[in-house]
């Protein structure tokens, strides 16, 4: 009989590093950071199969903060790092930390391509509307006449709808949340990590500093349940303080439109989540404020056969396991000839 | 110079000569570079040494009968050590008017044209840019000139077959080597078998393809009862017993990580993005799944080195390889690389600049970016190739050095050496020694920035590793324990042990030997890359003639070998020979204060032999 001993399952504090954390007191980051440690915990991950890897900005010193392995790369690569890392270490669980600039300027096309390629990864996208580190300019998800230092007179440029990108780049698990809703937060950080495949999570996060209350419009707690609509797959698409209100879909225009149970709809018209429904996804991601409520929760969900690294590794199982290659047979490959 | 002339007539009417430089010539449709590769082989089974170079043309598919359609490929082979692909071309096989046209001018004076006078139409003319037939009008006066229809003698000889006269000019090819085998003495056995398996599957053509290659071979010998052409014996060279091939450098860089990676007990994983002329090291190496090489074509030249350096971070030999514009693009991840020192090698295959230059043509301006190219003091390895074989060693340690030393290694090779090939001796693999990685896996007082006292490498801790867990990234970390530093002293500390780490690789690799001639006297030759071969031969010319000069060839180019300044101060003259406006001539002279002078070619093409030969006795008249 062995004394086996059980590994202990880890704590949320298990997961913090004894680095001090250094983002504005009352930024929207630290309850991010406490909703991961949450979610990891109670996934059971371990620190040394943990890797956390992120690009440059706030979000960005996410790493340093976790006792796991990490690496902060630089601004906008951190999907082409973690993806070498996967590539090397398929075993590892990756989840990817940054910016919406970090993400979705400079770093735009390596997140499109990951999505795409559908690397086993997590990524967590800190939308704060602003570029946090280099003091507050107007970010790509800023929306239309954003006042910044490099705005003056305010933006002029449509902003990016980050889950409606992702869609587009054909992610198979599309979600938000937000830095306020704790219990929301892990339950769709969990989901997000049992999806075989890439997952991605927009995260609404508060700058205190330099944006702050930008999204106040859908997040108070007071607008909170009129201005968001929280999805659950098989539930219907129903939200308001009454929970009188709900989604149908106008068979005319093919899109939606806000009914009310009881006055303009019956319970019946009102539309079903479905994670798997590409399409609806789409039409649920770019619902806005003031005439839709933002859709929280996971939005798409629909894992793909394979993914990218899976297939990779299933490639490189075959070939080496058929032949490994010996030096001596790859160097006399072809034609050779012999000098006495 | 290189490709000597005739020397001297035996009694027979055969002619013997030390080296021969040839170039098959023609549409892309001809199958030069089939033609060529089979002429190498037999040329290596007959003996000679040799080198050889295609020139492909830079459209994908340029219009038939073109100038800028036109593909040739050169061999110089000789009985003695070749060197270089040669300067000029003893005979230039011509197979339509616009290959005559774009390659004439590298013949040498009294050189043989070999031309098909079958495609020198009303329209090829034309095409070609010639307003009369050049081969009629007497303009090819200073040249012997075999003017024959070879696509009309093809035809004749393939008849037999019932292959179709689109499938009957194909053979054409064979035709024409079948006349270069005659004239140089080769066997055609080998050819013959190889066409034979080659076309298995259609007897009718294989036997096409056969007749002609004989036909070519039995033209010559009745030419030569009328006509002043003889063969020619390029008697067999000094050759070291061993197993022999050839290779490309593409085909030696690519073989050399593999080699090294499996030395160091590691899986390859190779991260790439399309760029010419470095793409054919993400093919080759592609192919090399069994061989332990995972390849990842990334979206970009920033995604591929951050794929790789993620790779490395994990715990493989993370590999990215590129040109020019691309490794520019790499040039923020390698500061990452420095910073977080990471094993990285990345391969440049220089080709004309700046921006997109002369993709197709060969330079090597790119020893500037290498060295300093980065932002901040962000020391790295940079090493060098010197030719195909010389590929192979220096990528086994580029791989080396980058895992012992927790360095990026910048592996520079050219447009030139990528495709240029060789003969190669085979090495012995049981002679090399294996430097199988050692992992951190000790929790106990680890610290990520922790060095070792003699490289003064940080320990590789790969993610996985229970009890190791810490953070790396491209901010200032603290010496030892790797947390966020921004204290001044640290930083100054930090710049300079990396500098310093640097520094050693120095101590770990052999001193500066001199490749060719004395280790004092009037004049040095210092080179780099591939204008090894030119400067090789020109030395080895001139010091045959009792000048005093001697070649010196350098592999590491950052850090500089500990004893090249002793060495060079030894000489009254440096001469440093480069395909740039003169760059390492500037690291020599800012690192040693010696009075090095260049000499600079930046036409895309190698230096000639002629060239260095005259600037050598320039410096010691
Ligand atoms: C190559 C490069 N360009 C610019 C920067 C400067 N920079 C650092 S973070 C950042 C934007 C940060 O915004 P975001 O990604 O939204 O992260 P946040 O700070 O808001 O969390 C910029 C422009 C940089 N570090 N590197
Ligand atoms: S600047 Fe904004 S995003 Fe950055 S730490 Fe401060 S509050 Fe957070
Ligand atoms: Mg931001």
């Amino acid at each position: 009989m062995t004394n086996q001993t059980v590994p202990e399952k880890l704590q949320p504090k298990d997961f913090a590093s004894d680095q001090e954390v250094r983002w504005c007191p009352g930024c929207g980051d630290y309850a991010i950071l406490k909703a991961v440690h949450k979610t990891l915990a109670e996934i059971g991950a371990t620190v040394e199969g943990t890797v956390f890897v992120s690009g440059i900005g706030c979000a960005a010193r996410f790493p340093y903060y976790m006792s796991t392995y990490g690496f902060h790369t630089i601004h906008g690569r951190a999907a082409a790092v973690a993806t070498g890392v996967k590539l090397a270490n398929p075993d590892l669980d990756i989840w990817v930390v940054g910016g919406d600039g970090d993400s979705l300027s400079i770093g735009g096309n390596h997140l499109m391509h990951a999505l795409r390629r559908n690397i086993d990864m997590n990524y967590l996208l800190f939308n704060n509307e602003i570029y946090g580190l280099t003091k507050g300019q107007y970010s790509p998800t800023s929306r239309i006449g954003t006042k910044s230092p490099s705005t003056p007179t305010g933006s002029i440029d449509t902003p990016v709808n980050a889950a409606a990108f992702a869609l587009g780049c054909g992610a198979r698990f599309v979600a938000r949340s937000g830095d306020i809703m704790q219990a929301h937060l892990v339950q769709t950080l969990t989901k997000a990590h049992g999806h075989k495949g890439m997952s991605f999570v927009e995260i609404m996060q508060n700058c205190i500093v330099y944006n702050d209350n930008v999204f106040g419009h859908f997040m108070e707690k007071k607008v909170q349940k009129d201005a968001q609509i929280l999805l659950e797959h098989g539930q219907p698409l129903r939200f308001g303080a009454d929970g009188q209100k709900g989604l149908v879909l106008d068979p005319k225009t093919l899109s939606l439109k806000v009914a009310t149970v009881g006055e303009d709809a019956t319970e019946d018209d009102i539309l079903v989540h479905d994670e798997t429904n590409a399409v609806l996804a789409g039409l649920l991601a770019r619902m806005e404020p003031p005439h839709f409520p933002v859709a929280m929760g996971v939005l798409y969900n629909n894992p793909a056969a394979q993914t990218y690294d899976q297939e990779m590794k299933t490639q490189m199982a075959a070939a080496t396991s058929e032949s490994q290659g010996k030096l001596e047979d790859l160097l006399t490959r072809g034609h050779t000839w012999t000098v006495s | 110079m290189d490709g000597a002339a005739v020397t001297q007539t035996s009694e027979h009417a055969h002619l013997v000569a030390e080296a021969a430089v040839v170039r098959f010539a023609g549409d892309s449709g001809d199958g030069m570079q089939l033609t060529g590769g089979r002429f190498t082989l037999a040329t290596a089974l007959a003996g000679n040494d040799l080198a050889t170079f295609p020139d492909f043309p830079a459209e994908i598919r340029a219009p038939i009968g073109t100038t800028f359609g036109v593909s040739a490929f050169q061999i110089n082979f000789g009985g003695r050590k070749i060197k270089t692909v040669g300067d000029q071309l003893d005979v230039l096989v011509a197979m339509n008017p616009a290959a005559l046209k774009v390659n004439l001018d590298d013949l040498k004076a009294g050189g043989l044209i070999i031309a098909d006078n079958g495609t020198f139409n009303d329209k090829n003319l034309r095409k070609a840019g010639y307003e009369e037939n050049p081969l009629e009008n007497g303009s090819l006066a200073n040249f012997k000139l075999l003017s024959v229809d070879m696509s009309k003698m093809t035809l004749e000889a393939v008849k037999e077959f019932g292959v179709t006269n689109k499938e009957g000019l194909r053979t054409k090819n064979m035709w024409a080597l079948g006349l270069i085998y005659w004239m140089y003495d080769r066997e055609r056995a080998e050819t013959i078998a190889w066409l034979q398996q080659k076309f298995a599957k259609r007897e009718d053509i294989a036997s096409a393809n056969v007749a002609a290659l004989n036909a070519g071979h039995a033209f010559g010998e009745t030419i030569e009862q009328q006509s002043e052409i003889r063969p020619v014996h390029v008697p067999p060279a000094p050759i070291d017993a061993g197993l022999y091939r050839a290779v490309t450098g593409t085909q030696a860089v690519a073989w050399g990580l593999t080699a090294g990676a499996m030395l160091a007990n590691q899986r390859m994983v190779f991260c790439s993005y399309p760029i010419t002329p470095a793409s054919a090291l993400l093919h080759t190496l592609a192919e090399l799944r069994h061989y332990n090489v995972e390849t990842f074509q990334a979206e970009d030249e920033i995604a591929a080195v951050c794929a790789a350096l993620g790779a490395s971070y994990a715990g493989s030999i993370g590999v990215t390889s590129s040109s020019g514009p691309g490794v520019a693009l790499k040039t923020e991840a390698l500061g990452l690389g420095i910073s977080t020192e990471l094993p990285l090698v990345v391969v440049n295959s220089q080709r004309g600049g700046p921006s997109t230059g002369l993709p197709t043509k060969t330079e090597q301006s790119d020893l500037f970016q290498s060295v300093w190219g980065r932002n901040g003091d962000a020391p790295l390895c940079v090493l060098a190739t010197r030719s195909p074989s010389d590929c192979f060693e220096t990528a086994v340690e580029a791989v080396r050095i980058a895992i012992k030393f927790m360095t990026p290694v910048i592996l520079l090779t050219d447009g030139f050496l990528a495709n240029a090939s060789e003969p190669w001796q085979i090495p012995d693999l049981t002679k090399m020694e294996p430097f199988p990685t050692q992992f951190a896996t000790d929790p106990e007082g680890f610290e990520p920035f922790s060095r070792n006292p003699d490289t003064l490498a940080r320990p590789w801790a790969k993610p996985g590793t229970p009890g190791l867990e810490h953070r790396i990234g491209g901010i200032e970390k603290q010496d030892g324990s790797g947390h966020i530093s921004y204290d001044p002293q640290n930083h100054h500390k930090m710049t300079m042990l990396r500098a310093e780490k640097i520094q050693r690789i120095a101590g770990d690799v052999p001193e500066q030997a001199v490749d060719l001639g004395t280790t004092t006297g009037k004049l040095a030759v210092v080179g780099w890359g591939s204008t090894y071969g030119p400067i090789s031969r020109a030395v080895t010319v001139a010091r045959a003639e009792g000048l005093d000069v001697s070649h010196i060839h350098l592999r590491h180019i950052w850090p500089l070998p500990r004893n090249l300044k002793d060495l060079l101060s030894g000489y009254e003259q440096i001469l440093v020979p480069e395909m740039n406006t003169g760059q390492l001539v500037k690291l020599l002279r800012a690192e040693y204060l010696l009075p090095a002078e260049g000499l600079n070619k930046i036409s895309g093409q190698p230096f000639k032999v002629a060239e260095l030969d005259a600037a050598i006795r320039a410096r010691l008249s």
